[in-house]
């Protein structure tokens, strides 16, 4: 068996291996175009095209490789040229546009000047260009899950295995499961879904569950606002979540594995399913693995995108053609879930996870991270930062760190006023936190949680009420109706948040937040409900002032809810004869004042603050307020022109 | 095999493998709930009513789901019990119309039970939640699309046992929950064939509906 195994492998690599030697010194330039539906929805398809059209045009025989996403979505579309012929190395190119990408054909590919105002910087050490590892974005971060994402062609199964892929299931299949668990439960690895339950335990508790058809499922039911982590790792690098999932079939003894992604996903459904495909081909899914005799059948079931499908209970209901509604456990799924049987369900990262950890031994992944919380965490931080993507660093970073070293921190001089972490389940942590470091039981005792990966960074402008409000309108919308606090619960909290929002916020109103939030936290069936009311509870905690504020002076200290807030133009500084204000008004509500300045009819505005970015820089003559008492009368004159 | 637990100082025997409430209904002591059944292979624990704090747990839990174990000790009358019992039951008012007068399940209403047991009135702690025409018409809205039954979704506290009952005596449900969150009704799949439906030879889900919820077009 093992020499079967051995030459079976041995065959696929070397194939794969020399594919990569063929494209790597094949002396024509390479162009690496970013794919994943990040670069797209960039632009990354014209890129591409502008691309092939200008080298067509001009004639200069190139490769163009297309790979998945490397997390830079601020810097998106993205494209690497390596360009050997010119004497630079391989050179990072942000934003480029198809007039760019037509820019850079004909200038660097043709005459070799890279264009340095356009270049981010060269992705190895050299001479010539600064390398973009001098960037703390690039630099501090530490990648493991990540680590091929960016660099290979997800379409291409042979690509992984040049790079190492495949490898360690090769390895695990002739190791005896238990040390394969055994390895995994020394690493210490917790699950990257959420709740961080041990890895290597849950595999321990199926492997000696009872059942003669056991499964392994990956949930990629990725649904938190803001959150893509397990989409850019499907589309970027499919292989990497396949081996863990096989690796994971394998050690519990199941025959089956299925991979749980939502329907509106569409291009990460493509890219796995094709890769299941391509592994089928040469034998390393399917019957008979590489000869060894372990059979795994892989399939991709599509989600209809039901937020609470995440939730692994409901997940095998809506898999086994149920209304997608959470059971009380236990009984866990790991003794009795899909028809029955012993079922592991897996986060795509933790499942990301394992081949890197059985590469490279349980104590290497222990020395990344913290004691308790070992390994990376990805998070796709979004909001009011500089560097908006997807970052992956060792556990136990500090938020400031990763808010401000390695994301930018917060643009147009703007203060931070606090970070959302874990997405409608999580907490929302103000400045005092910053230094708290990230791994799984910090942050729990803060009030948040480390959840799927989801990070929002508010500055200044942000209400906290608001994105409370906002959160809440999400769980209510995403609770499946089934338990009454939940259902009904969450609609009250609803309810309250939006008065508060309105300015029609009562006294007592906090406690009522408050009490009510206990319940459902203690009341409710599954995690959904359980974790619904923490964004009021540590927004209300953090930022009590501002609910505060909001009730009793009818004032929004971000200025975000419409109906507290008003514009005014300051006198002092509106130019005399300057309309630009009024153009932009979409309901007319700007009048010239008898000295021939502007005022805002305040029973018109619909305060969509269009003014304030008209009003020239030099003059500056748009304030917001709030409460919208502030802003001082100014009479609009009694003409003919008036307004009806 | 029986098993010896301990209920607020009353000692019960319960089979073992029996659920923690049902081993408390048998014995006469009453623990407030509606969504559960005698025998329902997995509770659906989905109503919220029937906590109780157990010996070596933190925080209440749900009856239903307690499978009882030797030696047990269990509160069904503590502080933290009665906030979340008094809590859910709230909410579930607060989307409830209230017309008791008029109601076929007057005096059978297992939520004038609860209120009762609970020690509340049938007027809810929190803003009512039902659609803006019911409470500005004061008119509840009535769901007329099965041949045979009338559904009331404003009194409908979605126990899920019409569910339960339809697919233990059919084999399959012939009803379901449909749209989610505040939303959620019970819902018949749509205008049926009436030939297809047991019709009114089977009122299993009118019987066992614990609010009237689905009653008999012939009778409203």
């Amino acid at each position: 068996m093992t020499e079967t195994l051995h030459q079976c492998w041995t065959a696929i690599r070397e194939e794969a291996k020399a594919r990569r030697n063929a494209f790597k010194e094949a002396a024509v330039p390479k162009i690496h175009i970013g794919m994943a539906t990040c670069g797209i929805a960039s632009g990354a398809m014209e890129t591409k095209k502008a691309f092939e059209d200008a080298l067509a045009e001009q004639n200069i025989e190139a490769r163009i490789h297309t790979v998945g996403c490397a997390g830079h979505c601020y810097a998106e579309p993205v494209v690497v040229i390596d360009h050997p012929a010119s004497g630079f190395p391989p050179i990072f190119y942000h934003q480029v546009t198809a007039g760019k990408a037509k820019m850079l054909t004909n200038l660097f590919l043709k005459e070799g000047d890279p264009r340095f105002e356009h270049v981010y910087g060269a992705t190895e050490i050299n001479e010539l260009i600064p390398s973009v590892m001098e960037f703390p974005r690039f630099n501090q971060e530490k990648r493991i899950i990540m680590e091929k994402c960016g660099r290979i062609d997800p379409e291409d199964i042979h690509e992984y295995i040049a790079e190492g892929g495949y490898e360690t299931l090769v390895k695990v299949l002739e190791l005896p499961p238990e040390q394969v668990i055994a390895e995994i439960e020394k690493s210490g690895l917790r699950g990257r879904g959420g709740a961080g339950f041990p890895t290597g335990r849950k595999w321990a508790l199926a492997r000696r569950a009872h059942g003669e058809n056991k499964i392994v499922i990956c949930n990629a039911d990725e649904g938190d606002p803001g959150a893509y982590m397990d989409r850019t790792i499907l589309e970027s690098n499919p292989h990497q979540i396949l081996e863990g999932l096989m690796i994971c079939a394998y050690t519990v003894g199941a025959r089956k594995a299925l991979i749980y992604v939502r329907a509106e996903y569409p291009l990460a459904v493509k890219l796995v399913t094709k890769a299941i495909e391509q592994a089928k081909e040469l034998k390393l899914a399917g019957g008979n693995i590489l000869g060894t005799g372990f059979d795994l059948d892989i399939s991709v079931f599509q989600g209809s995108g039901a937020f609470v499908c995440g939730e692994e209970t409901a997940l095998i209901q809506s898999i086994e053609g149920q209304r997608g509604m959470p059971l009380h456990r236990p009984p866990y799924p790991v003794e009795k879930g899909l028809g029955g049987e012993p079922t592991v369900i897996n986060n795509v990262k933790t499942l990301a996870s394992v081949p890197p950890i059985l590469e490279h031994g349980a104590d290497w992944y222990r020395s990344i991270g913290t004691e308790n919380s070992p390994g990376t965490a990805i998070f796709s931080v979004v909001g009011d930062v500089l560097h908006a993507g997807l970052v992956e660093i060792p556990m136990g970073v500090s938020l400031r760190t990763l808010i401000f070293d390695i994301c930018g921190g917060v643009p147009n001089k703007k203060k931070f006023k606090a970070v959302q972490i874990g997405g409608p389940s999580g907490g929302c942590l103000p400045e005092h936190f910053l230094d708290t470091p990230i791994d799984f039981d910090s942050l729990t005792a803060a009030g948040a949680m480390m959840g799927s990966g989801g990070m929002v960074v508010m500055n200044e402008d942000a209400c906290v009420v608001n994105v409370s409000r906002f959160f809440l309108d999400f769980t209510q919308k995403e609770s499946c109706g089934k338990c009454t606090f939940c259902r009904i619960g969450t609609c009250h909290l609803l309810g309250i948040l939006d008065r508060l929002t309105k300015g029609e916020g009562r006294e007592g109103d906090i406690e009522s937040l408050e009490s009510l939030s206990e319940d459902i936290k203690d009341g409710s069936l599954c995690g959904l409900g359980k974790t619904a009311p923490n964004p009021v509870l540590t927004s209300i905690r953090y930022f009590r002032d501002e609910y505060e504020a909001h009730i009793r002076e009818k004032k929004c200290p971000g200025k975000m809810c419409r109906p507290l807030t008003a514009f005014y133009i300051d006198l002092d500084k509106c130019a005399r004869g300057c309309d630009a204000c009024v153009g932009c008004c979409p309901v007319d509500a700007v009048f010239t004042t008898r000295n021939r300045k502007k005022g805002i009819d305040q029973a018109l505005c619909v305060k969509c603050g269009e003014c304030m970015v008209a009003c020239p820089p030099q003059y500056d003559a748009v304030r917001k307020v709030s409460p919208p008492e502030l802003a001082p009368v100014i009479e609009r004159p009694a003409t003919k022109e008036s307004h009806p | 095999m029986m098993l010896n637990i301990l209920i607020d100082d009353k000692k019960i025997e319960a089979e073992e493998g029996k659920n923690l409430l049902q081993a408390c209904l048998d014995n006469g002591i009453y623990i407030p709930n509606l969504c559960h059944v005698k025998d329902m292979a997995h509770p659906q624990a989905s109503c919220r009513l029937c906590f109780v704090e157990i010996e070596g747990e933190k925080k209440p839990v749900p009856s239903c789901s307690v499978t009882v174990r030797e030696g047990m000790r269990v509160k069904t009358d503590t502080p933290s019990v009665r906030r979340l019992q008094r809590s859910a039951f709230h909410l579930l008012l607060s989307r409830h119309f209230i017309e008791c007068k008029v109601c076929p399940a007057n005096r059978k209403c297992e939520l004038q039970k609860i209120a009762k047991f609970l020690k509340v009135g049938l007027k809810s702690n929190y803003p009512l939640l039902l659609p803006k025409a019911v409470l500005e018409t004061g008119k509840q809205e009535t769901d007329e699309s099965h041949p045979i039954f009338n559904y009331y979704p404003n009194r409908c506290v979605l126990c899920g046992l019409c569910i339960h009952v339809c697919r233990t005596t059919h084999g399959i449900a012939l009803l379901t929950f449909a749209k989610r969150g505040i939303d959620t009704v019970i819902s018949f799949y749509g205008e049926e064939d009436v030939s297809r439906l047991p019709g009114d030879k089977c009122l299993a889900c009118v019987n066992i509906c614990p609010v009237s919820a689905i009653t008999l077009k012939s009778l409203s």
